[in-house]
């Protein structure tokens, strides 16, 4: 089934009656060429390039819980791509390039809006700094421009430049980037997978692994065993612990984010802005609600909830750009669990286990890596080497001392 | 979450920063054999579990103590606080301890 205009009215015009679910539910097989584990949105999109680009076959994903269940249907659905090092921005570029083509590749209404973000800078010295992350942009392909304080005034006249202890003194602003529908981009991919022959497997969690001369053999799940000549774990939050089963320690804490919406408001945020002085963020969602966030609670955590301090920091942080959020009541906050690396930079690799490979440690920035995450993901299950935008992002980079670190803070997960 | 500090009772956990598993104490021997290995994983790798969790938690905004907090991390649920010193203290005890056996 294909999605347009035409079926659209079609069934507009025949009482809805001709729509089926989105995918199968099937039963695990005894065995797959590929098990991808964690139906998130870096699940599903792995799943999805494997069928779809690398034309491999006999794929299935298992997920715990049911699909979107995770990460992907609790972000703030901010993509980007103003990353700094060599590691990253190539990466995130590519990324972008394909959540520019996504809703046509796989016929289904993303949401995906290029509205643009704005960091906002404070200082002489964020003006040197965002001066260089944009010339690190523009050399990786992307796009950013710097505003002066008025270009800036133009676009958000309602942030509080003259605030006395952070005044706005202008912005980096990347046009390309922007906001999509995260449900919409995680069942456009597991329609897409299931339509090219993935399994999508639901309510199957993995509780081991089989591993014989340090070789994969198959997964022990709440189906049943299934076996498998390769298995791709995409996790995020869980990492540490589905990894452990394979008798592995990783460079990760899992930390919990949390984010915010308020009630529904006429449009008054145009695209995206981040707060240069705090940590703090916002844009504005279709349905009129202020989506908006900032830190990680900052301790060790698995419960899918933070608690108040933060609420109070982000707030405050709100009051500080843009005092007018005052105004607005906060309709709803939630919590993910997010896979904190050491460097703050995500892994795609194999493991010292031969046909178990990990992609892991997306930190709270892993939406809008989901395409190029799957992407690159399937080119190593599919072709053994790694993507060359993914190179870097490798799971021994810490013991051989090439970490990929923008923020410059080290082992220190809670700080990134 | 409100944690109870040997020595001064309930207090906000907002007066405290946070550095992670409670293994961080046992800093690995410089000079062993194997050390820059053994250094990689202490700085770098995680047990990560899920429920009852170790940590280091620095009273910065109060008496300026490591503690060690127990705390359930699926629930949130505090468990108790030891002052970090305690710890390490009772760890070299034992480990001369052991060694003199
Ligand atoms: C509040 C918040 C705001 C965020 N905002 C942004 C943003 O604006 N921009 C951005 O780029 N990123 C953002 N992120 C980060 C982003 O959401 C994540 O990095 C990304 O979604 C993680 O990848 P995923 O979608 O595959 O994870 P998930 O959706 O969490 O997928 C992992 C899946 O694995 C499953 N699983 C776990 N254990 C098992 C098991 N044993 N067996 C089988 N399945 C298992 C889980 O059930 C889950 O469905 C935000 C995150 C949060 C929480």
């Amino acid at each position: 089934m294909r999605f347009s205009a035409l079926r659209v009215i079609a069934e507009g015009l025949t009482g809805h009656r001709g729509w089926g679910p989105l995918w199968r539910n099937p039963d695990p097989k005894p065995e797959y060429d590929y098990i991808i584990v964690g139906g998130g949105g870096h699940g599903l999109s792995t799943a999805y390039y494997l069928a779809n680009t690398f034309k491999q076959a006999r794929i299935a994903l298992v997920e715990r819980g049911w699909i979107g269940q995770g990460n992907i249907g609790r972000n703030t659905t901010i993509f980007r791509s103003n990353y700094l090092l060599p590691g990253n921005e190539p990466f995130y570029e590519f990324s972008m390039k394909l959540w520019e083509g996504l809703e046509q590749a796989f016929n289904f209404n993303a949401m995906v809006s290029q509205r643009g973000i704005i960091n906002l800078i404070h200082t002489d010295g964020q003006r040197d700094a965002y001066r260089r992350r944009g010339n690190a942009m523009l050399l990786a392909g992307a796009d950013a421009e710097l505003l002066s304080r008025d270009q800036v005034r133009e676009i958000c006249p309602f942030l509080n430049f003259d605030n006395a202890r952070f005044p706005i003194k202008g912005g980096l602003m990347q046009r390309r980037a922007g906001t999509a529908r995260h449900d919409g981009v995680a069942w456009g991919y597991a329609r897409g997978a299931d339509q090219a022959g993935v399994d999508l497997i639901q309510n199957c969690e993995v509780t081991g692994f089989r591993i014989e001369n340090g070789k994969i053999r198959g997964l022990e799940t709440s189906r049943g065993y299934i076996g498998a000549k390769k298995v791709g774990v995409a996790v995020a939050g869980m990492s540490g612990k589905v990894m452990a089963m394979a008798g592995m320690r990783l460079p990760i804490e899992s930390h919990v984010l949390q984010a915010f919406v308020s009630e529904g408001l006429k449009p008054v945020i145009p695209g995206v802005i981040t707060f240069g002085a705090g940590h703090f963020y916002v844009s504005q969602s279709d349905k009129g609600g202020l989506v908006f966030g900032g830190d990680i609670d900052g301790y060790n955590s698995y419960a899918q909830r933070g608690n108040l301090p933060v609420i109070e920091d982000v707030a405050e942080g709100g009051m500080a750009l843009m005092p007018m959020i005052g105004r607005a009541r906060l309709l709803r906050a939630w919590g993910g669990i997010m896979d904190m690396s050491m460097d703050g930079s995500p892994i795609i690799d194999r493991t010292p286990v031969e046909g178990l490979y990990l992609n892991a440690g997306w930190c709270y920035g892993g939406f809008k890596a989901t395409p190029a995450s799957g992407y690159c993901f399937a080119h190593l299950l599919a072709t053994d080497r790694s993507h060359d935008v993914a190179r870097l992002m490798r799971l021994d980079r810490f013991e051989s001392g090439h970490v990929i670190d923008e923020k410059g803070v080290g082992a220190t997960p809670n700080l990134h | 979450m409100l944690i109870p500090h040997p020595l001064l009772g309930l207090r906000d956990a907002q007066e405290f920063v946070y550095l992670g598993d409670a293994s961080l104490i046992e800093r690995p021997d410089g000079m062993a054999e194997g050390a820059p290995r053994a250094f990689y994983e202490y700085a770098y790798l995680r047990d990560n579990p899920t429920g009852v969790h170790r940590e280091l938690w620095f009273h910065e905004q109060g008496d300026r103590s490591w503690l060690i907090v127990t705390r359930n991390i699926s629930t949130h649920e505090i468990l108790g606080a030891e002052l970090a010193r305690d710890v390490a203290l009772k760890s070299l005890d034992d480990k001369r301890k052991g060694g003199a056996a």
